[in-house]
């Protein structure tokens, strides 16, 4: 159904910045260098054939285990022309950066802080990188695969001789 | 000196809204003013916490703080089987976990590539417990605002509307909030006796409430004031921020799942997607009590053409084996303990579903490794997308003027903090 954008994508970034494109299951995607990420998605917003007005979600997966570890996901939909398309870009452990998407989607800004917030993924750029949904003593990323479950860290300290 | 008084000045009023200026005292110093609002605040609905800094009683910046309802909803569904997360999606969007259940029954299946399978009356099912939800969401959306507005009595009477469908809802699936009703392939059970006939009387019966509410709010001069011209928002805001639902739709952008990418039976019924053309408050109430009654229709489509058949895909790989069986034959046993122990086994792959919840688009984003437990769950929540424009919208507002924008964004914690 977007096959075009990916065309149009593969038409217009020649330099290698797609890494890698496909399909599944009906959802189209392309893998982005991360030092075109703000190209191309500036690119899918402003071009008339693809049009990707609408920001829809921002969010990283931790691939452990493979390199590079995390992949900053991104879903983007056209109102206009009905279809959407999913980019991934990769980031290094050691180097966890990308740059920040706020300026081309104004709602990219708070999906960025959860992404930094449980992934420890940061965005260059952004105007207000801090926590979200954890509180601001906490310590590590809490959906980073190597962050135990079971691991607490309560606000406030339990005395030892406590009932509960 | 001229003794006469000065006419009275005359205020201009559109609607009851009088021009700012009428309270501006530019003589007056001021000076900035940190104002907490929350995390538990009664005129909220929602657990969130908006640090303000007032002029007067205008607010110059609002930091809007989430996160007091979180609840590790993917990092608990990384360690569940895939059946297992139907729970924890219950409890995402409290008011509606039908619409959770089935976003998220849908993205496994479309991950497993079974969607053209799954049984037409399973498919009708979900369609009339999701509408049903959708009603009841938004009767709670708005009956709260209502009452954070001073209005009880519509609080009051569209609870006792929710109350009626929620005990039908018991009666389907045992529970009024936590559903658990929906299964990869189906629906845990099919619809009990003499369903059809008692949700027609609900509906009936709803529709009296509404035409009640409507004549307490619609023309009522304190509610329309702090509603019209309050909060506007435009097309181009949706579209940055990625807000979507009524929400948007009060700003005339007719994006409706149902409709754009028709999932379900959904294209079998005559529906109509209400826009508003202001993108106000009153325009975000208004769309939803028309998407009350739009919802209304697809029921009684649904009813209509509901087909017989099995409520849930015959699949052994998929489906739990009936009771009777798994406790009378050991193949069947033994398929119950793996699907139980072991989960569903999912393809490896990714996928992103996305269906029309009461807020808006709620999307399952999903990544199997091929075990039977999610490598990643992430749910794309819709009124996290709507709650993120506040901090922008709030500036230059009233503080009273929080308390309408705030409920009618709808924002729920459990959905917006997962």
């Amino acid at each position: 159904m977007s096959q075009n954008v990916i065309d149009r994508l593969k038409a217009q970034f020649t330099g290698g910045e797609l890494l890698e494109t496909g399909a599944q299951h009906g959802d189209e995607w392309a893998r982005v260098r991360r030092d075109a990420w703000i190209a191309v998605a500036t690119f899918l917003r402003d071009d008339p054939a693809t049009k990707m007005e609408m920001f829809i979600d921002l969010t990283v997966v931790d691939r452990f285990s493979t390199e590079p570890r995390f992949d900053v996901v991104l879903h983007v939909y056209s109102v206009s022309l009905k279809h959407r398309v999913r980019l991934y870009a990769g980031v290094t452990e050691e180097e966890p950066t990308v740059e920040s998407l706020c300026s081309v989607w104004a709602g990219a800004n708070w999906f960025e802080r959860e992404a930094y917030d449980l992934y420890g993924v940061r965005f260059k750029g952004h105007p207000d990188l801090r926590r979200i949904l954890m509180y601001p003593e906490f310590v590590g990323h809490p959906l980073r695969k190597d962050y135990p479950k079971e691991k607490r860290q309560p606000l406030v300290r339990r005395q030892p001789n406590s009932v509960d | 000196m001229d003794n006469t008084l000065a006419p009275p000045q005359t205020r201009r009023v559109v609607l009851g809204i009088q021009e700012p200026t009428d309270f501006d005292a530019p003589e007056l110093p001021t000076e900035p003013l940190p104002l907490n609002m929350g995390p538990s605040h009664p005129a909220m609905h929602g657990t969130v916490r908006m640090v303000l800094e007032v002029e007067g009683e205008k607010i110059s910046s609002a930091d809007v703080q989430i996160g007091y309802l979180h609840r590790c909803f993917e990092k608990e569904s990384e360690f569940a089987t895939w059946s297992q997360v139907f729970p924890y999606t219950d409890r995402l969007n409290y008011v509606s976990p039908m619409l959770n259940n089935v976003g998220y029954a849908m993205a496994v299946e479309k991950l497993m590539g079974i969607t053209s399978l799954i049984p037409e009356r399973a498919q009708f099912i979900r369609v009339i417990v999701g509408e049903i939800s959708r009603i009841t969401d938004h009767m709670t959306c708005l009956g709260a605002s209502a009452m954070e507005l001073g209005a009880f009595t519509p609080f009051l009477y569209m609870l006792k509307a929710r109350e009626w469908l929620f005990e039908l809802l018991e009666e389907v699936c045992g529970a009024r909030l936590t559903v658990s009703y929906m299964r990869i392939g189906g629906c845990a059970w099919d619809l009990p006796a003499g369903f059809a006939d008692k949700l027609r009387d609900i509906l009936a019966r709803t529709n009296d409430v509404l035409v009640d509410v409507a004549k307490l709010l619609d023309r009522n001069r304190i509610f329309r004031d702090r509603l019209d011209g309050i909060g506007v928002i435009t097309q181009a805001d949706c579209m940055q921020y990625g807000i979507t639902g009524p929400v948007a739709r009060s700003t005339g952008l007719a994006y409706d799942v149902r409709k754009d990418a028709p999932y379900l039976v959904y294209d079998r019924f005559d529906f109509d997607v209400p826009v508003g053309s202001v993108g106000d408050n009153f325009d975000r109430y208004a769309v939803r009590v028309e998407e009350i009654k739009q919802s209304m229709r697809i029921l009684e489509q649904a009813l209509e053409q509901l087909p017989a058949g099995s409520h849930l895909l015959n699949d052994p790989r998929i489906s739990l084996p009936p009771k009777s069986e798994t406790y009378n034959s050991i193949e069947a046993m033994i398929a119950h303990f793996k699907l139980i122990m072991d989960g569903i086994h999912v393809p490896p792959g990714e996928v992103y579903s996305y269906t029309e919840a009461g807020n808006g688009e709620l999307g399952f984003y999903l990544v199997s490794d091929g075990t039977g437990r999610p490598w990643k769950c992430r749910v794309r929540p819709p009124c996290f997308a709507a709650t993120s424009i506040l901090p922008t919208l709030l500036k230059g507002l009233f503080i009273a003027d929080i308390v309408p924008t705030f409920g009618l964004m709808n924002m729920i914690g459990g959905e917006c903090d997962r």
